[in-house]
């Protein structure tokens, strides 16, 4: 992507998802002074928010904020909006990280096996496993997660990032626990933040998993037909040199773009699961703010997320130059 | 495939290993209190702006007023707090407090008259959503020197006229009653905002507590102050946890991870009701269901039709069914537990009777629009009706739509119905009386888009000057009665239809002694609790 693209780009998300906040049929007016309030408070405030200027200026003032670093002050709460989403967005990082981490350790393997033995039992379970991961919804199977594996065994910590004995036990240096609790070498807060994750990033993990599996598979089933893989077993070429060597290098880049893709949705925030296990991520904080009519909470967290595909988008680029010499 | 192999089992092992490994913890600790609820409404933490339901239950634990309500006898009504007295001029227009000798902010600043004078005049100067509270009693940016002043260890407020001495200090327990620390507030100020942008963020009170995060969306940890003026509380730490799904809460709560649930649904409700050391509270609150029926209509507003409307809701059989536990019967404009408030609930589902008002009525055939914010039990109540009406032979037609939307119709009297919610705004009858039932200029110029009676182009007919009168009688019990009748008159002649009161079912471990929500009239308080 060049640096043109990606303004007009950032432009672009910017102009639509202020148009749709402005054309909505939310309040922040009406989420400012209640519905009690008489008709002249309620003008006071709906001049005060610039409402009453033409939509065109409005979104200039907005542009040129943004280019200055300020996403403007939360209706709600009356914070920068830059600030929470510092909050926030360490939160979703982490437990997207680690989602997409499992997605790709299990799924990779997973889609490559069941290219391979295609038709084997191994392949009928990865199947079997990717369209569980595709049909279920979200929302049921993390609560029977935290049920079984909480509620019943104790297995895992509960809802939260961490138990209310380490709250704010460790100095916040990145937002993120897991690695704050590295620096500062608290053990115990790792091991229970550790215990907060785990659910929630498996149950991501494994929609993750699922697309990242079936996407690996159809790739390599592909590569595993084509006429040099014939050739290379003609030659002699050990199974594994076959499979990894040659077929699992050429599809190296297509993954690169699945993974980048499945990692910016888990990045975007899952909502449902932020809900269900009280993550306080980016999803959650974009929901409840467009729920409030806090239309700057919503834009500035809409930015970040667009930059973020952006981001991967450059970096799927790179990466593109690194694994495929025609790229370069 | 071996190091595939090797690989998926290191990682299956590694993960094994980690979560059996992990703590269980099998209760809160005896001087922590931790809570779920849902505390995403919480915008501000300045008493002078708040008002909402999360950040009320924060600043009635952190700030101190000068009257307040007893947790643990509510129904006595506002007691000294750091007031110890009170005196009323003759003309009853201007109240002198005396305020109680030795009590300290959290900061250590001792709690004087200046302290109360300058919060309260400095709401009524910031001016923010809550700030009627107090202007109503004729305080302005421009008089609150002459209106509020202190002298010694004396506040002398004065109101515009004379009004119901229990009137004006229902008022001062409300939110906005609470009395900030001038000094530490002084300190924080920035562009004259009266330390209003510190204060949305931080504290500076008396109360039993002090905020030591605020985390929008995801938790409030308070802690006590020992030096509290009636006893260090029990509790030391008290935490409240965002947690929106009622079945995380009903999950937690049996764990025993939190102690308390506030927002458990009826299906988790009944859930938790079997389970080994939990209990389940109800208490009432002041939210009100009502429908009402605008007076612009050339057919709802005869009065026969007014009438017939309420014998049309199937009120015990939705009391019964989707709202079970949630809510209770109550067709007066009082919420029980309000001063005057009233239990009388003479309407029941009656279809017969309906069709001979409408046939005395002379109306036949009616088509009418109902408006409903998109929240399900107001959707399942509107479909209710939807049913019942149609026995008759009203056609209802059930209009979805976000709060702007419908609430845009309704303020411009645009809607045949309206089906919603209402909460008070402060301890006292006025409150909703003086929206139900009040309403001095029913033309379209006035705008008084605030008054409920105004949204439905009501003129009430000589129930104003009711309303007008009970607000200055200063006997209590004579008072009490002029809101039994008002509300009786209410009743037989509103196009208002009152349906439900709000029951709030709260899960609690069964070792937390003494917690109260607030019922109808205020907030949480956490000071009392023991466990």
């Amino acid at each position: 992507m060049t640096f043109g693209s990606v303004t007009v780009t950032m432009l672009g998300l910017l102009f639509v998802t202020f148009i749709i906040g402005r054309v909505m049929p939310i309040d922040p007016v009406l989420s400012i002074v209640g519905e009690r309030a008489s008709k002249s408070t309620y003008d006071a405030v709906y001049n005060q928010l610039g409402l009453d200027k033409p939509l065109l200026v409005q979104f200039f003032y907005y542009i040129w904020d943004v280019l200055h670093g300020d996403f403007g002050t939360s209706l709600l709460n009356a914070r920068p909006v830059a600030d929470d989403i510092r909050r926030v967005f360490p939160a979703t990082l982490e437990l997207a990280s680690l989602g997409v981490l499992f997605g790709i350790v299990l799924g990779v393997p997973l889609g490559v096996i069941a290219a391979v033995r295609r038709g084997s039992w191994i392949d009928q379970i990865a199947r079997v496993v990717a369209l569980v991961g595709y049909s279920m919804p979200i929302f049921w199977l993390g609560l029977m997660g935290l049920l079984v594996f909480y509620g019943i065994l104790g297995w895992v910590g509960g809802p939260g990032r961490v138990g209310i004995f380490y709250v704010d036990v460790v100095p916040s240096v990145t937002g993120m626990i897991l690695i704050d609790s590295i620096i500062d070498g608290n053990w115990t807060v790792f091991k229970d933040a550790f215990s907060h994750i785990i659910l929630p990033a498996s149950l991501l993990g494994y929609y993750s998993l699922a697309y990242v599996s079936r996407m690996t598979r159809s790739f390599m089933l592909e590569q595993l037909s084509a006429e040099y893989i014939t050739t290379a077993r003609v030659k002699g070429m050990s199974e594994r040199a076959v499979i990894w060597r040659h077929a699992f290098r050429n599809i190296r880049v297509q993954l690169i773009t699945v993974i980048a893709l499945s990692y910016a949705n888990l990045l975007e925030g899952s909502v449902l699961t932020e809900i269900i296990f009280s993550w306080p991520g980016i999803g959650s904080y974009i929901t409840t703010a467009l729920l409030s009519a806090d239309m700057n909470a919503v834009l500035g967290g809409t930015v970040v997320v667009g930059l973020i595909f952006i981001l991967l988008n450059i970096f799927s680029d790179l990466l593109y130059r690194v694994f495929d010499p025609r790229a370069k | 495939m071996n190091a595939l192999n090797r690989l998926m089992t290191t990682a299956a092992l590694g993960l094994a290993v980690a979560v059996t490994s992990v703590p269980s913890w099998a209760e809160t600790p005896a001087n922590m209190l931790v809570i779920a609820n849902r505390i995403d409404d919480i915008t501000t933490l300045d008493p002078a702006e708040s008002f909402e339901f999360a950040g009320s239950d924060v600043s009635r634990n952190v700030y101190g007023k000068l009257v307040n309500f007893d947790p643990l006898n509510m129904g006595a009504g506002y007691q000294p707090d750091l007031a110890e007295s009170w005196t009323v001029s003759e003309d009853g227009k201007s109240i002198t407090f005396t305020m109680r000798e030795g009590v300290k902010f959290h900061s250590g600043n001792p709690v004087t008259a200046q302290d109360a004078e300058y919060s309260l005049r400095r709401a009524v100067i910031l001016n923010k959503t809550p700030a009627f509270i107090l202007t109503q009693f004729g305080f302005t940016p421009e008089n609150v020197e002459q209106t509020i002043k202190a002298d010694g260890n004396t506040l002398t407020i004065t109101t515009d006229k004379r009004y119901a001495t229990s009137f004006v200090l229902n008022c001062l327990t409300a939110t906005i009653g609470g009395i900030v620390d001038m000094k530490t507030v002084m300190a924080n100020e920035a562009d004259g905002d009266m330390g209003n942008t510190w204060l949305k963020t931080n504290t500076a009170g008396s109360g039993a507590y002090t905020v030591q995060s605020w985390k929008p969306n995801d938790s409030v940890t308070m802690v006590s102050n020992p030096d509290f003026y009636l006893g260090a509380p029990a509790m030391e730490r008290v935490i409240v946890r965002h947690v929106q799904e009622s079945a995380t809460q009903r999950l937690l709560l049996e764990r025993g991870d939190i102690d308390v649930a506030r927002n458990l649904n009826p299906e988790d409700i009944a859930g938790a009701r079997s389970v080994a050391g939990v209990a389940i509270d109800d208490e009432l609150r002041g939210r009100l269901m009502y429908i009402s029926l605008n007076q612009n209509h050339p057919e709802l507003s005869k009065p026969q039709v007014r009438q017939a409307i309420k014998y049309l809701v199937d009120y015990e059989g939705m009391q019964n069914s989707f709202l079970n536990g949630q809510y209770t019967i109550h067709q007066n404009f009082l919420p029980q537990t309000y001063l005057g408030a009233v239990n009388e609930n003479p309407f029941t589902l009656n279809i017969d009777k309906a069709k001979e008002l409408l046939a005395e009525a002379g109306v036949s055939g009616l088509e009418i629009e109902v408006g409903v914010r998109e929240a399900q039990e107001r959707i399942e109540i509107a479909q209710s009706l939807q049913n019942t009406f149609a026995q008759a032979g009203i056609t209802l037609n059930i209009t979805v739509g976000t709060a702007k939307q419908i609430l845009a119709r309704y303020r411009a009297r645009d809607l045949d119905v309206y089906m919603g919610a209402w909460g008070p705004d402060y301890p006292d009858p006025q409150t909703n009386a003086g929206t139900f039932a009040y309403n001095p200029d029913n033309s379209v110029e006035a705008q008084a888009t605030g008054l409920l009676a105004w949204r439905n182009a009501w003129d009430t007919g000589g129930l104003t000057e009711k309303v007008d009168a009970a607000v200055v009688e200063g006997d209590r019990e004579v008072r009490a009665q002029m809101y039994h009748d008002i509300q009786a008159e209410f009743r037989e002649t509103a196009p208002f239809a009152i349906l439900f009161q709000k029951i709030e079912q709260t899960g609690r471990s069964e070792n937390v002694k003494n917690l109260t929500l607030g019922g109808a009239i205020t907030a949480v308080s956490y000071w009392p609790v023991t466990k």
